[in-house]
């Protein structure tokens, strides 16, 4: 239990992937102007981190462990991921099209998302268990959801502030989102 | 061996990932709307965004649910809007009149004053910020090339002479990129079949617009009373010509001293048909301006004071008076007296 204690907030607070790891920039900064959509883009990738990480447990302990083929993890990955995102991508298109619609071109970008494949080279790495590495890929996506949320927020409050040109937009959502890495590191004496 | 079995693995795994593909493409099968296709291939897919929906995929969704008019568009213009009519099966909007955008000053090296002599970086944001721009006008285009950069289109320019913004009209689809990119608020987006507009923003009165700029509004009010039509009103010292009034006879471009207003078409002149003019002298009273001379019963003839309002063709019973573009430059001077009974056109009271 004590390990599982360790892996979430581990993977949650303390490594954040996107506030100390600093994976998964992409979709952070380009999805988090609304809530709404920041909190989609958080479930569609949690649901791609958790299954990433079990098949890719499943894969590496099966397939390329026995055969010797260590080194075609990287390449055996990405197919996994990318085959998750496709079908992420034709369930929300069928399921929820404004949700489809409002994601737009950072749902296919999941599948260079670094944070899901950094999530399943790092429970390989870490040598974890399948039911270890399936939590620590939940774990993971929910501190990217969670950073995602708080930047949407505060990115909603930053919209209605009065901002000088050169710090409206990107330039004020990079120094928020450097202040907030900074907030986090505040985490590092946890475990 | 080793490659073997990597190619073998990874073949299968690609295979058994495929049939889950096919499989979950079947169980997420989302009907596809042909029209909508249809639409978004008509688009012009500069994805400018122009129209308020993220890209031509959005407005090709939105003219299909019936939530944007069938030229939503303003880059494709009624050539698009017409196509896309076809497609869904309506009639092509007509009256959407073409916008352009315009250049709301012409406060050019010659004309405006430099309050000082500005060697920052080459951009109008920047130079902007500088105690309100290099021109002693605060109203006035910077010249620096903002706007120039933003068009999409290539329809916005330097002039090299003037050292001031002009857009080409030809090539500008009213995007409203370079509006948006001013830092000024030099540049309006205007329609295109205007024929006068005033290019100056100044709210100053007199004196203080002539001290800054020769080519400024100075608020005099010459226009307003010259207006025919009242067509013209005064607000913030600058005049504001009401669209459906103006008939386009441009007397207010001839009158402005300092040129800030300014005629964008080329006059139009009455002609009348000498051969089926009955000489009623209907034309005649209903000109504002004296342009039309000769006596009841004989064929009535246009001088040079005819400012192309086109009243006289509206009014004409028999037809016989066509607008023509002018050769000749107008004579205020050749006005005649009216007759004496003088109906007036328009429903708000005219001065003259």
């Amino acid at each position: 239990m004590n390990t599982y204690m360790t892996i979430l907030i581990g993977s949650l607070l303390v490594n954040n992937f996107v506030m100390n790891k600093f994976l998964g920039i992409c979709p952070f900064l380009g999805v988090s102007k609304k809530f709404d959509t920041a909190l989609g883009m958080g479930m569609a990738v949690t649901f791609v981190m958790t299954a990433a990480s079990f098949v890719t447990w499943i894969v590496n302990e099966f397939l390329l462990l026995p055969f010797d083929l260590a080194y075609m993890q990287t390449i055996a990955y990405i197919l996994v991921i990318a085959v998750l995102v496709q079908i992420v991508e034709m369930a929300l298109k069928k399921l929820s099209p404004s949700l489809y619609q409002a994601l737009g071109v950072y749902l296919p970008l999941i599948t260079t998302n670094c944070a899901v494949l950094g999530v399943a080279i790092l429970n390989t790495d870490e040598g974890y268990n399948l039911l270890e590495s399936t939590f620590n890929g939940f774990c993971a996506a929910l501190g990217f959801t969670l950073a995602m949320l708080l930047f949407a927020c505060i990115r909603e409050k930053l919209s209605l502030a009065k901002m000088p040109k050169w710090m409206d937009g990107f330039p004020g959502a990079l120094i928020t989102a450097g202040l907030m890495a900074i907030a986090f590191q505040g985490f590092g004496g946890l475990i | 061996m080793g490659i073997l079995y990597a190619a073998l693995i990874l073949g299968a795994m690609g295979l058994i990932f495929g049939l889950v593909l096919t499989f979950a493409s079947n169980f997420f099968a989302v009907p596809a709307n042909p029209t909508r296709d249809a639409i978004r291939d008509v688009l012009p897919s500069a994805n400018c965004g122009a129209c308020g929906y993220p890209g031509c995929d959005g407005c090709a969704d939105a003219i299909a649910c019936g939530k944007a008019p069938v030229n939503a568009c303003p880059v494709g213009g009624a050539d698009v809007g017409a196509k896309i009519a076809a497609i869904m099966g309506v009639e092509p909007a007509s009256g959407a009149d073409r916008k352009v955008a315009r250049v709301i000053c012409q406060g050019d090296c010659q004309s405006a004053k430099i309050k000082y002599v500005y060697t920052g970086i080459q951009d109008c944001v920047a130079a902007s910020t500088v105690s309100d721009g290099f021109k002693s006008c605060q109203f006035a285009c910077l010249g620096l090339g903002t706007c120039v950069k933003s068009c999409q289109f290539d329809a916005i320019h330097i002039d090299p002479e003037k050292q001031i913004a002009v857009v080409d009209e030809a090539k500008c689809t009213a995007c409203g990129k370079c509006v948006s990119s001013c830092p000024k608020g030099v540049i309006e987006l205007q329609y295109a079949s205007a024929p006068v507009a005033l290019l100056c923003h100044n709210t100053g009165m007199g004196k203080k617009v002539m001290d800054v700029c020769k080519n400024g509004c100075i608020g005099c009010q010459k226009c307003a009373k010259s207006c025919k039509f009242g067509a013209i009103t005064m607000e913030n010292n600058l005049p504001v010509i009401d669209r459906e009034k103006c008939r386009g006879c441009q007397v207010c471009a001839e009158v402005c001293p300092t040129g800030a207003i300014r005629a964008l078409q080329t006059r139009r002149v009455a002609e009348i048909d000498q051969s089926t003019c009955i000489g009623c002298t209907i034309c005649a009273r209903n000109c504002q301006f004296g342009a039309i001379e000769g006596s009841l019963k004989q064929p009535h003839k246009v001088n040079a004071a005819c400012t192309g309002c086109g009243a006289c063709a509206e009014k004409c019973p028999k037809k016989c008076i066509t607008m023509k573009d002018a050769t000749a430059p107008r004579d205020p001077k050749a006005a005649v007296e009216a007759p004496a009974t003088k109906p007036v056109l328009t429903k708000p009271a005219d001065k003259a």
